[in-house]
């Protein structure tokens, strides 16, 4: 019997081995600081499939190598880019370089980074830095911003007779009001099925109070979903504006894909988006022998109390380098290149990351509008991850959509309750989340 | 590959089986000449291990990919891992607490009534199409091979397709307005339907599932007992009392276990076709938005336990209560 159990052993330790081979050899000798020779092969896991599949990519990646000719790069594109990198995370085979996942805290940002830097040194040259930051040290660089706001069709907004854009709630609610009356477009798409559409209003918070420290106040607010904060008047207007029958009817059945064509066509009126969207709704109304200027861009209909008008520019995923990974000063050298010799945001219609950058002409709207860009405060020293860790603790996905799909789900009487009831649950939630963390 | 050469070699030896004289010899003459180094007593210790070596890698496997993730999941129930934090920090049996005593976590086991409730409908539909189709109809495997057909289709298909057919001004929809229904409700947007609509898809995607499981039963019944029953005079309606639902008891037990399984843990239909909004949502939806949204894997994986084991005491309860009588399908 115990050779039996002797033998069964000696099997389970072969795989084993066999098995720890196998992940073993992803780890390799990492090389120390991203100073060196710019030589290797370098990893790109990206999230923009379309770029590679349309050859974007391949071109940078050839002018990259005439720059660099000990240098090559090859990509590996993610559909599910946050879900699946979360797990692989895990593991030390994540690529060279890489975007940043939202699920990594700022606490855990040296686990997996390379440090690229003292955040106040590139201050200087780079935008949108202070999300990746972690006690002063860099770990990411954006590889574009966006503003947020709401894209409308200006050639809907004419017909129903809408002279001025909207600044207030009110004036918003008249205006999707008009559009209901005269036209036969959808005043508002929520986008509710596709679900992460919705956290998109999320981006404007700051720009209604005109105050960048909007997101870190909420952390230590026990009541944020009271008059004159920013996530009160975000959910206010949606609630209203589907309370008031001015979205699709039913919003269980909505579609992102389609929802660009009706956009382009005048099916719909307005949704909110980051200005990342612009650019994909001009190229539906292209495809439909539509004038693409016939999206235009507004911010969150409201006045700041200083009386000016305000839209919060933001970096997208930003590129960090494995901390496992043997070519650092080679993946240095591939985010060095794609944020200032690719020209990518420049035909991608992104706010570009370096400050010595002009903004891209899609802002226009907003700054003809006389709309101040702002972007918002880092959190301070020591609370990084308070503001997820009390979002996560009271299970109300500020960034997501589940939360913001019940508010919908109340507004049109679908489920029980009202606008105070349920803005009161949520405050309740989120005292008690933040006993719970704080 | 050292599991592959010892295999042939220890038949070659052992093997009674003559009338497999001619492979043996190729194999043997191959054995030999990787045997060529190997001490004469070897050969009982490999003998030994084989059964061992060819059992090793589907063991190996097993543990690999169930037993040691679950073992690993009941781990991270103990804690307040968030996914991908390098430390583990242990807080006991707090969030089983959780599970237990937050309505929200537990609320949602309610909308499992709709699918339990669906699951008696689909299996009395397959009970009925089997009992019909078990005779030789005309047209019979054509008809068996529809009612399958819709098993057959994947999950993410069947949930676009019904999304599509439960649309405003959609297929089903418009299929109405044929009768004169000139107002249908929202199928999925009206959140006393919703739960009905995406219970209805899930009987139309299992029913088969059912009916071949009960036709199969329904044909092991051996033929002479309906020709005695027959002459017996029993009507068709006797026979199937006293032949054909004795004979399918435990099929029908088994199906029972099925539902309740099935009910408990539904997640395909209603992920797809809502995303577990409007009041939708079930607990393995619940499970994965705290597990990846929220990043409450401990809490998550506290939940996945529960779920497994109220699933185990209600087969358990299941099996003492209609305890598994013998019945001989063959």
């Amino acid at each position: 019997m115990a050779r039996k159990i002797w033998t069964v052993a000696a099997g389970l330790a072969a795989t084993g081995l066999v098995l720890t081979g196998c992940s073993g050899s992803g780890g390799g000798n990492s090389t120390e600081g991203t100073d060196g020779d710019v030589s290797g092969d370098v990893t790109f896991v990206t999230w923009r499939t379309d770029l590679i599949q349309d050859g974007t990519f391949d071109e940078y990646a050839a002018q990259f190598h005439e720059m660099y000719p000990d240098a090559t790069v090859t990509f590996e594109g993610i559909t599910d880019y946050e879900g699946e990198m979360r797990t692989r995370l895990s593991t030390d085979n994540y690529g060279d370089v890489l975007g940043i996942p939202n699920s990594v805290l700022p606490d855990q940002f040296s686990d997996f980074f390379e440090p690229l830097g003292q955040t106040d040194e590139l201050a200087d040259t780079y935008r949108f830095l202070a999300p990746k930051s972690y006690e002063g040290v860099q770990y990411g660089l954006a590889l574009g911003g966006n503003a947020n706001g709401i894209v409308y069709n200006t050639d809907v907004f004419e017909q129903a007779g809408i002279t001025a854009l909207p600044k207030t709630e009110d004036e918003w609610l008249d205006a999707l009001a008009k559009i209901k009356e005269n036209t036969d477009a959808i005043p508002l798409y929520t986008n509710y099925k596709d679900g992460w559409p919705l956290s998109q209003w999320s981006g404007n918070i700051g720009a209604i109070t005109g105050n960048p420290d909007a997101q870190n106040d909420m952390a230590h607010d026990d009541t944020p979903w009271t008059n004159d904060t920013d996530i009160y008047a975000i959910d206010s207007l949606i609630y209203d504006s589907v309370a008031a029958r001015l979205t699709e009817e039913d919003p269980l059945t909505t579609n992102w894909e389609q929802s660009k064509v009706d956009f382009a066509t005048g099916k719909i009126a307005a949704m909110a988006l980051g200005s990342w969207a612009i650019s994909q709704l001009q190229g539906a109304a292209e495809d439909n022998g539509i004038d693409p200027s016939v999206v235009g861009y507004m911010t969150f209909p409201a006045t700041a109390p200083d009386g000016e008008q305000y839209a919060v520019v933001g970096g997208d995923y930003n590129l960090g380098i494995n901390v496992h990974s043997d070519v650092k000063p080679a993946a240095k050298a591939w985010i060095d290149f794609l944020l200032e010799d690719s020209g990518f945001t420049d035909t991608q219609g992104m706010v570009s990351a370096l400050l010595a950058d002009p903004l891209p002409d899609n802002l226009a709207g907003l700054t003809d509008e006389g709309v101040q860009l702002m972007e918002l405060n880092p959190a301070p020293a020591g609370e990084e991850a308070l503001f997820n860790n009390i979002a996560d603790a009271a299970q109300i996905d500020i960034w997501g959509n589940i939360y913001r799909q019940k508010l919908i789900d109340i507004a049109r009487g679908a489920a029980p309750g009202d606008k105070q009831s349920y803005f009161d649950e949520l405050n309740q939630r989120w005292t008690d989340a933040i006993a719970q963390v704080g | 590959m050292s599991m592959s050469t010892a295999g042939p070699e220890t038949t070659g030896v052992t093997g009674p089986m003559t009338h497999e004289r001619p492979t043996r010899r190729l194999f043997r003459s191959r054995a030999r000449a990787t045997r060529a180094t190997g001490a004469p007593a070897g050969r009982s210790i490999v003998e030994r291990l084989t059964p061992y070596l060819f059992i090793a890698a589907a063991l190996a496997l097993l543990l690999l990919l169930t037993y040691l993730p679950a073992a690993n999941m009941v781990w991270y129930s103990l804690t307040d891992w968030d996914g991908i934090d390098k430390e583990q920090n242990f807080i006991g049996l707090d969030n089983y607490v959780a599970v237990f005593t937050d309505p929200r976590i537990f609320g949602v086991f309610f909308v499992s009534v709709y699918y339990f409730v669906g699951s008696f409908v689909q299996m009395a539909i397959a009970l009925y199409f089997a009992a019909l189709l078990s005779n030789s109809t005309r047209f019979s495997n054509f008809f068996r091979g529809v009612l399958f057909f819709p098993y057959l289709i994947n999950g993410v298909a069947i949930g676009f397709v019904f999304l599509y057919l439960f649309q405003p001004g959609g297929t089903l929809d418009a299929f109405l307005s044929w009768f004169g229904v000139t107002s249908p409700p929202q199928w999925l947007g009206n959140p006393e339907i919703a739960n009905y609509s995406l219970a209805a898809t899930s009987v139309w995607r299992y029913t088969g599932l059912n009916f071949v499981l009960f036709l199969g039963a329904m044909q092991s019944i051996p033929h002479e007992q309906y020709e005695a029953a027959d002459i017996d005079g029993a009507n068709k309606w006797q026979q199937f009392w006293a032949l054909t639902f004795p004979g399918i008891r435990r099929i029908i037990g088994l199906s029972f276990i099925l539902a309740i399984a099935g009910s408990l843990s539904v997640f395909e239909i209603p992920f797809i076709m809502t995303g577990g909004a409007n009041g939708t949502s079930t607990f393995v939806i619940q499970t994965l938005q705290t597990a990846f949204t929220f990043r409450q894997v401990g809490l998550a994986s506290a939940m996945a336990i529960v779920l497994l084991v109220i699933v185990l005491v209600i087969t358990w309860v299941q099996r003492r209560v209609f305890p598994d009588e013998k019945v001989d399908l063959t």
